[in-house]
């Protein structure tokens, strides 16, 4: 048992942070007002290498480990959600599932502009009618020999304008059921794709989210990843990891909502003392620092074990049920503190508020998780 | 053209200071940086380099202290330098770093030779001066802009009203203050990663006197509580900086 980070996972931590406060702080409060996707960012965020930061070198990824992932998506996300999705959406997510999963051909062609932050990618499960029940596909990949014919519509698509390369989950057998679904590749430029509006979110607001809508569109058949019927256990593995991400994105909104108001705490007086002093906020800002402690230990866990090549899934889902949750309980205790000023955007808290809640939902709301961690204490 | 760039190992900026006895500083929990304006002396050599990639053949970085400075180092080769330099000894004071440095710049045929201003923890402001001096090398201070054309060192320094533009002959030391570079570069995942495999060479410090002792530090008053003035009352606020605070 080790709890000391290697020199190279705090030089990670400390260049994501300097990022976060250096290119991300100054104008996060504008950007979540106009619901402006944050592209510049994004760009300077790939050239240092955290959209494919896990990724083998030889595919012109980082080779960093998890651990050292759920530190920078602590940091990112600290400041600001609508940056960190995206680098949780290309690591863990579309880069993880085509390193994983793909032939060499695939890796070559989409693997290499995705990992060195070239190309940004999508991932494509969420239906209107399909979200936590992902066998319930209605998007079909008809086999048509040489091609899959792509119909259907997708919804709450993170990075659907922006990115290029789209991992579409869809069915072709529908008498298979849910062994009957593939997993494609698609490139978002292919005629037949159009886009739904940006939605007008209550958090996130700058995170680039559509429907997507596929009408016959061709996918040639090199493009499916693993074998016929492989998607749906191909999706459910690729969102073990991403629920790591996912996690530690909560992670960091609690966390940087606990650093405002603990700040604040000591500056702003009553009863003519700071605020602190008051036993109340001292043991409220105790308790949301265990929580924190808590949280990050589960990322953590979950992080080690995905290094160690040992089953992560039920980890993993403990970590982001546990820190979604704690996420909003920690930022409206953290509102709370802030008093009047908390309720205003100037202070950041009230926004880290409202990007908790989507870590409730995306990703596996906090009830699946709450199904596959009770499944696994039967086994 | 060989760069060798000076670098202090320096508590983080944001460093709540304490010390034991009023004599030592205490440095349990300190986070540990590169000196800022050593940062932005590597940002600017690297600048140069990325410019003028067949000019500038190796950026070396040196810093004088224990083994607990090698993480300070690895960040410099993380963030671009090629080869870094421990000169394992325990800095005492101003002199005793310049003597180290002095050697280390003697045994390779280093072109340019950079140093921040100052420290961001002592603020000493000499060892550029120093080392210069040691070396019988040419020095110019508070350097704000750092160029190479047509293999020569061209550099502007801000002065009273303006700036003068200075043309050094090379080998030469440059003492640089803030404006070097815009801001330090944040080592990339590569950068990292490659940090790991760059040559780091250790050498013994060399005898050499210190000339000065800490006797002890003060800590600053704490700041007084902030007065409030109606902003019609200009009268009460030109008498309080006038006569309270002295600054008028």
């Amino acid at each position: 048992m080790n709890f000391e980070f290697t020199e190279e996972q705090k030089m990670i931590q400390q260049a994501a942070k300097d990022f976060a406060e250096r290119e991300l702080l100054h104008d996060v409060i504008e950007r979540d007002e106009k619901s402006e996707f944050p592209a510049e960012h994004i760009k300077k965020l790939a050239e240092l290498g955290f959209l494919g930061m896990m990724t083998d070198p030889k595919y012109d990824g980082g080779g960093m480990d998890t651990i050292s992932y759920v530190l920078a998506m602590e940091e990112i996300s600290k400041v600001d959600s609508s940056v960190a999705v995206v680098m949780s959406v290309c690591n863990s997510l579309v880069i993880w599932g085509i390193e994983t999963y793909g032939n060499e051909e695939q890796k070559q062609k989409f693997l290499r502009p995705l990992a060195s932050g070239q190309k940004i990618g999508a991932f494509l499960l969420s239906e209107p009618e399909a979200g936590s029940d992902a066998t319930s596909q209605r998007t079909t990949a008809e086999d048509k020999g040489d091609h899959y014919l792509l119909n259907g519509t997708k919804n709450w698509i993170t990075n659907a304008n922006s990115a290029s390369t789209y991992i579409v989950i869809a069915q072709t057998h529908p008498d298979k059921k849910h062994k009957g679904i593939n997993a494609l590749i698609v490139d978002k430029n292919s005629p037949g794709i159009t886009l739904g509006p940006h939605e007008n979110k209550m958090g996130m607001r700058s995170s680039d989210t559509h429907s997507v809508m596929f009408n016959d569109v061709i996918v040639p058949k090199e493009n499916r990843i693993g074998e016929d019927g492989f998607g749906f256990p191909f999706a459910m593995k690729t969102l073990e990891g991403g629920r790591i991400g996912i996690a530690s994105q909560a992670l960091g909104i609690a966390s940087g909502a606990f650093e405002r108001a603990l700040k604040y705490s000591m500056e702003r007086k009553a009863f003519g003392t700071e605020i602190f002093n008051h036993q109340i906020n001292a043991f409220k800002l105790s308790d949301m620092a265990v929580k924190i402690e808590n949280g990050r230990n589960l990322c953590l866990k979950a992080a080690w074990l995905k290094d160690q090549h040992l089953p992560y899934g039920t980890a993993s889902a403990m970590a982001k049920q546990y820190c979604a949750d704690m996420a909003m309980e920690v930022t409206t205790e953290a509102v709370q503190i802030h008093g009047g000023y908390g309720y205003v955007k100037e202070y950041h808290v009230e926004r880290l508020m409202r990007e908790a809640k989507l870590t409730q939902i995306y990703e596996g709301t906090s009830e699946v998780q709450k199904i596959v961690i009770s499944r696994s204490l039967l086994k | 053209m060989k760069i060798l760039i000076c670098i202090s190992n320096v508590p983080d900026t944001t460093t709540k200071i304490k010390f034991v006895n009023n004599t030592t500083f205490d440095n349990a929990g300190v986070q540990w940086i590169i000196n800022p304006w050593d940062e932005l002396a590597l940002t600017r050599a690297l600048d140069i380099k990325d410019a003028q990639p067949g000019v500038i053949e190796t950026i070396t970085v040196v810093t004088v202290g224990s083994q607990e400075t090698e993480p300070t180092i690895r960040k410099a080769l993380a963030i671009g330098a090629d080869k870094g330099i421990r000169v394992n000894a325990e800095p005492k004071d101003t002199f005793f770093v310049a003597s180290q440095l002095a050697e280390i710049v003697k045994k390779d045929n280093y072109d340019i030779v950079i140093c921040g201003i100052e420290s961001s923890d002592y603020n000493g402001a000499a060892l550029g001066g120093m080392l210069s001096e040691l070396l019988d090398m040419p020095s110019v201070s508070a350097v704000s802009h750092l160029d190479v054309i047509n293999g020569q060192v061209q550099l502007k320094r801000e002065i009273d009203g303006g700036q003068e533009t200075v043309e050094a002959q090379l080998p030469f030391i440059g003492i640089v203050q803030k404006g070097i570079a815009k801001e330090p570069r944040i080592p990339s995942m590569r950068g990292i990663m490659m940090a790991k495999g760059k040559p780091m060479e250790v050498f013994e410090g060399v005898g050499a006197d210190s000339f000065t002792e800490f006797v002890g530090f003060d800590m600053p008053k704490p700041k007084a509580a902030c007065k409030k003035i109606d902003p019609e009352n200009v009268k009460e606020l030109v008498n309080l900086l006038h006569n309270e605070a002295k600054v008028i």
